[in-house]
C-alpha cells in the first residue's frame, strides 16, 4: 500500500509496465528466444576437485565426436589475469582469474569448454576430455584458511591485487573512529552478537545464458542475460584480445539478477568458441552450474559489540566481519566494506567505532555481488545486538531505534571513511523517513498489544520481532550513467538508456522521469536500453542505483530537451521561450495563449524552419549516495516440539523517497523482503567433505514458493530526496536486510532463544530450545 | 518418429526424435514464452496445457502428445489485445522480470477454469509449483484475484 504521494503527472502512477504486454504475451524476448542458423552449443567441462593441479590435458579423443568444432584449455588460449566482477574501471577486486587455468580451486571450476553442432555431441565431448589431476589439499572454511600452513588457494605468480595472498587473504579492512575499545571499556552497558550466514544462491529463474555471433560487418554480438553490458563489452574485450570497437553487447530481457548477473562469466567463453569457429555460439548454465559456478552471497560471521548509556544510546560500537569470498576474490573488498558502510550510518549517536575484518579465500564455489551486498550480513548482527541491548534495558526495541537512529541534517563519518574498496564520500543525510517508518509499521502489526502479551496454542508460541535498515543509491565516486533523449518528427520521443533492467522495471520509471518533465504520457516516450552500440555508457544495474543515477542523468536530458522545444516554439510563435509553458502534450505562451502541439513542434523542427534534431545527451556520476531507510516487523509462530518456524505476518515500512511507480517499487520490497525470508528460514547450500556441493538444485535447494510466503505487506512511507529525480532515491536492495533480524528477534520473543545462525531450520531451533531446557 | 497434436489450435504433423522433451519441441516451434529455468520439473516456467491441464514440458518427451491438445500463453492473447487474465497480471503489478510469467498465468488460467471464486490461499495453492523469486508472489495473488473477479463479471474470452 501506498501512502499518498506528491500528485504529480507521470511520477508516482502506476503505469503499465513499458515490457509488460510482450512478458505476458511470451514474446520472444529473452536472451535464447533468438534462432539463429547455424548455432553452435558450448559447454563447460567442471572441476571434480576442490583443488588440484592439471598435470595433463588431452582432447583427442574429444576432438573425434563428430559434431565437435572446438574445444578450449590452458593450453591453447590466453593467460589474461582478471576478475570476473562486473564492476566500473579500475575493478577493486583482485585480478586473481584466468579464463582457463592450470590449477583448479572449487569443485566447479573451469577447466575446458567446447563447442560442437548439438547438445548431445558437447557433452560427449565432454566426457571424453582426458585430464589427469594432482589433487592437493583443499580448504573448506574460512577458518583453515587462515591456519597456519594452510594450503594457499592463490598461489600463482601473475595474480594481482590480492590483499595477502600466501595467507589466504583476499581482502581485509580496518577502520577505527575515535577510540572504540575505551568507549565500550567505559560503557554503562555492553553487549555482544555474533551472526552467521551460509552459502545462498539468488536463483533467479533464467539461468546465466549468452549468444555470441556476427554481424554482418563481422563483428562480434554478444547478446547475454547481464546487469552490466558495457562492463561485459570492456572486460571481454581484454580478456580474449579483441578491440573494444569490434565488440557490441546486447541485453535484451532478463530473467532476474539480483546480483548474480553482474559478473562476467560466460561471455568470453563464448567469444572465443565463437571466434574459433567462426559461428553463432549458445552458451546456458544448467540449474546445478548456476548453483555451483556462477556466484553466490559471501558466506559470513559478523561479530557486533555494542556500548551504550543507561538511556539506550549508543557510545561505541564494534564490529568485526570474517567473510568467505570461496575460490575467487571478486567483489571480496567491496562487500566485505559494505557490511560496515551501509550498516553504522544508521546509528550514528556512537563516538567510537571500528569496523575490521577479513574476506578469504577458500576451495569452495565462488561468492560474488547478492542484493543487499553485505548490508544483508551486517544488519543481522547489528539488528539482534540492538535487540539484546533493549533487553538489558528493558526498553522497548522501537524506542531503542528512536533514541538512536540517524535523521535528516546528519551525518555519519563513516560516509567518509568507507567507500566501495577505498575511502567514500562524505554526505548529509537530506531526507529520512524512518521515524515514521517505524510508527507506521508498528502500527500495523499491532506491535505494542503483541510485544506486551506473548500468545500460545499448543505447541505454538508467537511472537513479534522487529528490525531497521537503511542501504545506498548508487556508489559515489564510480557511478555514472547516461541517457539521450530525441525529439521525434511525430512530436513522440525516443529515449536511449544504457541502464540496465533485469526486472526491476527500470526501463518504466526512467519513461515516466522523462515524461513528467516533458508533460506527455508515458506511452509517447519509447525506451530502448543496454545496447553497447546504440545507448550511452551507463555502470548498470547494481548498487540500488539504477533510479538515482540512471534517473537524474534522464532527468537532466528530459530538461535539455524540453528548452530545445521551448526555442523552437518560441522561434514559431515569435515569443521568448521564457514565456511559454509545455505541458499537456503542448506548448503554451502564457503571454498569447497561443498554442503549439508537439506534434507541430517536431514536424516544424524536421521539415520546416528551425531545422534541427530536438535531442540531448545527458550524464550523471553520483556525487552522493541517498540511503533508502526501512522499518521491518514480523509475527512468527514457533512450534516448541518440532522446532518449526512459522512466518505469520511480514511488514515492511520503506522511505524510498517518492515512489516513480508504487506497484513497482512494493513490488521490489516484497521481493527482497520474500529472499531474506527465504535466508532466515530454508536457504543454504550444502557440502561435502570433498567440496562438493550436494542441493545444488530447486528440489534440494527450497527456494520459499507461494505456499511458503507469509503476507507480506509493504508500505511505502514517501520523503522528499532534494537531489533525486523527482525526489526518489532507490528500492531495490534493503528489503532483503529486514528479514534474518526480525525474524531472529521474533523467535527470541516467542521462545526465549537467540536463533544467530541462518537458516533457523527445524532441526537448530530444536536443538537452541533442548540447549535452553537444560 | 512421426506425431500429430494440436498445438494452439493449429494441427501439427510432424517428425520428432523419441527421446525429445517436449519443452525443446515447443521451443522449436516457436513457442519462445516456453521456459527452462532448470529440467527438473521444479521450477514451473516451462508449464503448459495438455488438453487443459497444466503439465512441466521438461519432464514429457514429445511423442506423449500424439493424439492432443497443447496450449501456451501465446494462444491467450497478443501484445495489443492481452487475454483478461493476461492484463490482470499487468494492472495487478505481477510481471518483475517476466520469465515465470507465461508459467504461471497458465496455471492460474486452468485455477479458474475450475473454479472462478477462489480463496487467496486457494490462489497459492495452486501456484505453488511455479517458483517466482522476484515478486514474493504478493502481486501475483492479486492478479489471480482480480482476473477471476472479472471472469465473474463476465469479462472474459
Amino acid at each position: 500500500m501506498a501512502v499518498e504521494t506528491r500528485k504529480r503527472g507521470a511520477v508516482g502512477q502506476n503505469v503499465t509496465k513499458v515490457d509488460g504486454p510482450s512478458l505476458v504475451a511470451g514474446k520472444p524476448v529473452f536472451t535464447l528466444d533468438l534462432d539463429l542458423p547455424g548455432t553452435l552449443i558450448g559447454k563447460i567441462l567442471p572441476s571434480p576437485h576442490a583443488h588440484a593441479e592439471i598435470v595433463r590435458i588431452d582432447t583427442s579423443e574429444a576432438e573425434a565426436v563428430p559434431g565437435v568444432r572446438a574445444i578450449l584449455h590452458f593450453g591453447n588460449v590466453p593467460r589474461v589475469p582478471y576478475t570476473t566482477a562486473g564492476q566500473g574501471w579500475p575493478e577493486p577486486s583482485p585480478y586473481d582469474t584466468v579464463l582457463f587455468d592450470r590449477k583448479v580451486r572449487f569443485v566447479g571450476d573451469r577447466v575446458a569448454a567446447v563447442a560442437a553442432e548439438t547438445e548431445e555431441a558437447a557433452r560427449e565431448a565432454l566426457g571424453k576430455i582426458r585430464v589427469e589431476y594432482n589433487v592437493l589439499p583443499a580448504v573448506l572454511s574460512p577458518e583453515e584458511a587462515l591456519a597456519d600452513g594452510a594450503p594457499v588457494v592463490h598461489d600463482e605468480p601473475d595474480a594481482e591485487g590480492i590483499y595477502d595472498a600466501r595467507k589466504n587473504i583476499a581482502a581485509a579492512v580496518d577502520i577505527p573512529v575515535g577510540d572504540v575499545e575505551r568507549a565500550l571499556a567505559e560503557a554503562p552497558v555492553t553487549v555482544e552478537a555474533a551472526c552467521e550466514i551460509p552459502y545462498s544462491q539468488h536463483c533467479a529463474i533464467e539461468p546465466h545464458c549468452v549468444l555470441a555471433y556476427f554481424d554482418e560487418v563481422g563483428r562480434l554480438v554478444l547478446r547475454t542475460s547481464t546487469q552490466v553490458p558495457f562492463h561485459v563489452r570492456r572486460i571481454v574485450a581484454r580478456v580474449v584480445g579483441l578491440d573494444p570497437a569490434r565488440i557490441r553487447v546486447v541485453k535484451p530481457r532478463i530473467g532476474g539478477g539480483f546480483g548474480s548477473k553482474q559478473e562476467i562469466l560466460l561471455e568470453p567463453v563464448a567469444a572465443l568458441l565463437a571466434l574459433r569457429t567462426g559461428r553463432p555460439v549458445r552458451m546456458a548454465y544448467t540449474r546445478e552450474e548456476v548453483f555451483v559456478s556462477s556466484r553466490t552471497r559471501h558466506p559470513m560471521r559478523v561479530a557486533v559489540r555494542l556500548g551504550a548509556g543507561n538511556d539506550g544510546v549508543l557510545q561505541a560500537v564494534d564490529m568485526e566481519v570474517l567473510s568467505n569470498t570461496g575460490a575467487y576474490g571478486t567483489h571480496a573488498l567491496t562487500v566485505l566494506s559494505n557490511v560496515g558502510s551501509k550498516t553504522l550510518p544508521l546509528y550514528n549517536k556512537a563516538r567510537h567505532l571500528r569496523f575490521h575484518g577479513k574476506a578469504v579465500y577458500t576451495n569452495l564455489p565462488v561468492a560474488g555481488a547478492y542484493r543487499g551486498y553485505g548490508a544483508t550480513q551486517g544488519f543481522f548482527a547489528l539488528e539482534v545486538a540492538m535487540d539484546k541491548l533493549a533487553e538489558r534495558l528493558r526498553m522497548d526495541p522501537v524506542e531503542l531505534r528512536r533514541r538512536n537512529h540517524i535523521r535528516a541534517g546528519e551525518t555519519s563519518p563513516i560516509f567518509e571513511k568507507i567507500g566501495e574498496g577505498r575511502e567514500g564520500t562524505a554526505q548529509i543525510v537530506r531526507s529520512c523517513a524512518l521515524e515514521e517508518c517505524l510508527r507506521v509499521g508498528a502500527e500495523r502489526i499491532g506491535w505494542k498489544e503483541k510485544r506486551a502479551r506473548r500468545r500460545e496454542e499448543g505447541p505454538w508460541a508467537y511472537g513479534v520481532g522487529m528490525s531497521c535498515a537503511m542501504q545506498g543509491s548508487g556508489i559515489t565516486g564510480v557511478d555514472m550513467a547516461a541517457a539521450t533523449l530525441v525529439m521525434q518528427d511525430d512530436g513522440s520521443f525516443r529515449l536511449l538508456v544504457g541502464a540496465t533492467d533485469l526486472g526491476t522495471g527500470s526501463d518504466t520509471i526512467l519513461a515516466q522521469i522523462a515524461a513528467e518533465e516533458l508533460g506527455v504520457p508515458v506511452d509517447r516516450v519509447l525506451v530502448y536500453s543496454s545496447d553497447t552500440d546504440f545507448t550511452p555508457f551507463d555502470t548498470g544495474a547494481y548498487a540500488s542505483s539504477t533510479t538515482y543515477v540512471s534517473g537524474n542523468a534522464v532527468l537532466r536530458a528530459a530538461q535539455e530537451v524540453r528548452w530545445q522545444i521551448l526555442e523552437v516554439a518560441g522561434a514559431a510563435l515569435g515569443e521568448p521561450p521564457e514565456v511559454l509553458e509545455l505541458s499537456g502534450g503542448a506548448v503554451e505562451s502564457r503571454r498569447s495563449g497561443r498554442r503549439l502541439t508537439l506534434a507541430e513542434v517536431g514536424h516544424r523542427a524536421t521539415y520546416v524552419t528551425e531545422q534541427r534534431q530536438i535531442a540531448a545527451t545527458a550524464s550523471f556520476a553520483c556525487p552522493e549516495s541517498p540511503p533508502p531507510f526501512a522499518a521491518f516487523f514480523c509475527e512468527v509462530a514457533v512450534d516448541r516440539e518440532t522446532g518449526v518456524v512459522r512466518v505469520e505476518r511480514f511488514v515492511a515500512a520503506a522511505d524510498c523517497g517518492t515512489a516513480i511507480h508504487p506497484k513497482g517499487a512494493e513490488g521490489q520490497l516484497e521481493g527482497a523482503v520474500l529472499q531474506g525470508i527465504g535466508h532466515a528460514l530454508y536457504e543454504e547450500m550444502l557440502f561435502a567433505k570433498s567440496g562438493r556441493c550436494v542441493n545444488a538444485s530447486f528440489f534440494d535447494y527450497k527456494v520459499p514458493s507461494a505456499l511458503d510466503a507469509p503476507r507480506i505487506e509493504a508500505i511505502l512511507v514517501p520523503s522528499e530526496e532534494p537531489t533525486g529525480p523527482w525526489g526518489a532515491k532507490s528500492i531495490s536492495e534493503i528489503g532483503i536486510n529486514g528479514p534474518l533480524p526480525a525474524i531472529s528477534n521474533a523467535i527470541y520473543h516467542a521462545v526465549g532463544v537467540r536463533m544467530v545462525r541462518a537458516p533457523f531450520t527445524p532441526e537448530r531451533v530444536a536443538a537452541a530450545l533442548r540447549l535452553q531446557g537444560r | 518418429m512421426r506425431v500429430a497434436f494440436e498445438l494452439n489450435g493449429t494441427p501439427q504433423y510432424l517428425d520428432v526424435d523419441p527421446g525429445e522433451p517436449l519443452v525443446a519441441l515447443l521451443r522449436r516451434l516457436g513457442m519462445k514464452s516456453v521456459k527452462e529455468g532448470c529440467d527438473t520439473g521444479d521450477c514451473g516456467a516451462c508449464t503448459v496445457l495438455l488438453d487443459g491441464r497444466a503439465v512441466r514440458s521438461c519432464l514429457m518427451v514429445a511423442p506423449q502428445v500424439q493424439g492432443r491438445k497443447v496450449t501456451t500463453v501465446e494462444a491467450l492473447g497478443t501484445v495489443d489485445d492481452p487475454h483478461p487474465l493476461q492484463r490482470a497480471f499487468l494492472d495487478a503489478g505481477a510481471v518483475q522480470c517476466g520469465f515465470c510469467t507465461p508459467g504461471m498465468v497458465l496455471v492460474a488460467y486452468e485455477l479458474l477454469g475450475r473454479n472462478d471464486d477462489p480463496t487467496p490461499d486457494e490462489v497459492r495453492e495452486a501456484i505453488a509449483g511455479n517458483l517466482c523469486r522476484c515478486t514474493g508472489y504478493v502481486k501475483i495473488v492479486d492478479a489471480v484475484l482480480l482476473a477471476a473477479r472479472w471472469k465473474r463479471e463476465g469479462r472474459w474470452r
